[in-house]
């Protein structure tokens, strides 16, 4: 099972209502993945600067850690979302920012990027979504995930969305058969992991090879090669996202475009409540094919 | 007519007060408003009535149908008239995976095209898709027609028993077992009362499909084959 969604919005008057939108989509896919959810929302870029979100424990002293931050120098501004904090910080100070944050044992950095923030938790998907008030968020597009855990426990670390690289992020419908094999190949090739999931690997990989200078859709095309299993994937970057089934198709995958607006689901039923839902082409992605919708 | 709106009317009445029809039921005609993608809607009919739905459908939709004719106005999810045993299912819009899977019998029409896997384990099901169809369609078919006027994705009716299947298209490979065979008289006539049940009476020659069906290798005992029994 597991729920997938993601919206682009190609008509910059939506960016206000990006949340009010895609709250309905991941709550529609609650019954997919009852046990975490998680998305990754992409809003304007400050210049010269980073957004670094981080995760500590319920009823974290965000305010103490800012302070800390501030005393050693450095002068981000913040946002606290429930277990989650924003900080953006002048792309100067990012390094020495997350150096001080790997020395704080109850945090952990959850993405880091221009535009990216990501959210999630354990629990119903549409608590998950309250508790962080995503339909208030603002921005370009979204990620989300609803999750049925089957290949690593119900916890936050292997919750959805995952990011290996700065703005990317990944979710993931299925299950990989051959990642223990591929995490000690990236492992090699100097990329760290923090759980056991399938999906990180899977996001690892395409982290690693857009590094190497490759495409989003270049990425895309070789997963269909290195990677084995089940997956319906959504990768987020900074300019937009990418769809990719795997060849047999195990995974269901559905996607609606207006002249506003481009969607993605699991199923329909994500989908219905987007303005202008009824006149949209609808279609189920082809197996085996890159979709890609970026801004240019 | 009867006129349900299901943003009103839970999906579970909806199909329950479809399962009390008998056969000479006077409310034969429905339309269902706002399927908002939900699944398993006008499943399980057994009464000759006709439902019109419009709008997108998920999973199931038509499932089971024995008798019904069932009209949507829309594109369907997964298992469109899964396991149908008799009536007419149309999608006007395009089918996702499993289309018909094991049907028994009846008419499934898609206008559009239909994903992977439809037909599979058709049990006597006829199919008309007048787009294309996905891979592994009519897998491991046993029984009924599978037409298709556009073309067909990898591994077409692989495992295939008994099923007889016309695509008018390109092939994009044959499954395990499933063969081209020739196409005579008999096959045109059959097919060109299909196409006048999916409504394409005339419009399409039946001339223009080629025939696929099975080898009979690989399911059916073979003589030489005795040592691996």
């Amino acid at each position: 099972m597991c729920g997938v969604v993601a919206l682009f919005l190609k008509d910059s008057t939506l960016n206000s209502r990006l949340g009010t939108l895609f709250a309905p989509m991941l709550t529609a896919m609650c019954d997919r993945g009852p046990d975490s959810a998680g998305f990754a929302v992409y809003s304007a870029a400050a210049p010269n600067a980073v957004k670094i979100t981080v995760r500590g424990p319920q009823d974290c002293e965000f305010a103490d850690i800012v302070h800390r931050l501030e005393v050693s120098g450095a002068q981000p501004t913040h946002v606290v979302r429930d277990t989650h904090l924003v900080l953006t910080v002048p792309v100067a100070q990012a390094e020495p920012v997350l150096k001080q944050i790997a020395a704080m044992p109850e945090l952990i950095v959850v993405s880091t990027g221009r535009s990216m923030e990501i959210y999630k938790e354990v629990g119903r998907p549409d608590r998950v979504a309250k508790r962080f008030g995503l339909d208030a968020m603002a921005g370009t597009h979204a990620i989300g995930h609803t999750r049925m855990a089957t290949e690593s426990a119900v916890t936050t670390d292997g919750a959805h969305p995952f990011s290996t690289g700065t703005d990317q992020c990944l979710v993931h419908n299925g299950s990989l058969s051959n990642h223990n094999a591929l995490r000690r190949e990236l492992i090699r090739e100097g990329l760290s992991f923090q759980t056991e999931n399938d999906t990180e690997v899977a996001a690892g990989y395409m982290s690693w090879r857009m590094q190497q200078g490759d495409s989003l859709e270049q990425t895309l095309n070789s997963s269909l090669g290195a990677l084995d299993g089940f997956y319906t994937f959504v990768v987020g970057t900074e300019s937009g996202f990418g769809v990719l089934r795997d060849p047999i198709a195990c995974k269901p995958a559905v996607m609606a475009e207006t002249d506003r607006w481009v969607a993605f689901g699991t199923e329909y039923r994500a989908l219905v409540d987007l303005p202008g839902i009824d006149a949209a082409r609808v279609w189920e992605p082809v197996p085996a094919k890159a979709y890609l919708w970026e801004r240019h | 007519m009867r006129i349900v709106d299901l943003s009103q009317t839970s999906l579970r009445e909806f199909n329950a007060a479809l399962h009390r029809l008998r056969a000479d039921t006077n409310e034969t005609h429905w339309r269902v408003l706002n399927p908002r993608g939900q699944h398993a809607i006008a499943a399980g009919i057994d009464a000759p009535i006709t439902v019109e739905i419009e709008g997108h459908v998920g999973y199931y939709c038509a499932g089971m149908n024995k008798e019904a004719t069932i009209v949507l106005n829309g594109n369907a999810g997964q298992g469109v008239a899964e396991n149908m045993m008799s009536g007419t299912v149309h999608v006007r819009g395009d089918a996702s995976q499993a289309a018909g899977a094991t049907g028994c019998g009846g008419l499934l029409v898609v206008d559009g095209n239909a994903s992977a896997r439809c037909g599979i384990s058709m049990k006597g099901i006829d199919i008309v898709v007048k787009g294309s169809v996905g891979h592994l369609s009519a897998f491991m078919g046993q029984a009924g027609n599978l037409v298709v006027l556009g073309d067909a994705g990898e591994a077409l009716g692989d495992s295939i028993y008994e099923a007889r299947l016309f695509v008018r298209g390109k092939v994009e490979s044959l499954g395990a077992d499933c063969i081209e065979k020739p196409i005579d008289e008999r096959h045109k006539a059959e097919l060109a009362k299909l196409l006048a049940a999916a409504g394409l009476n005339g419009t399409v020659d039946p001339g223009s499909f080629r025939r696929y069906g099975s080898a009979r290798k690989l399911y059916h005992f073979h003589i030489d084959n005795v040592g691996s029994y």
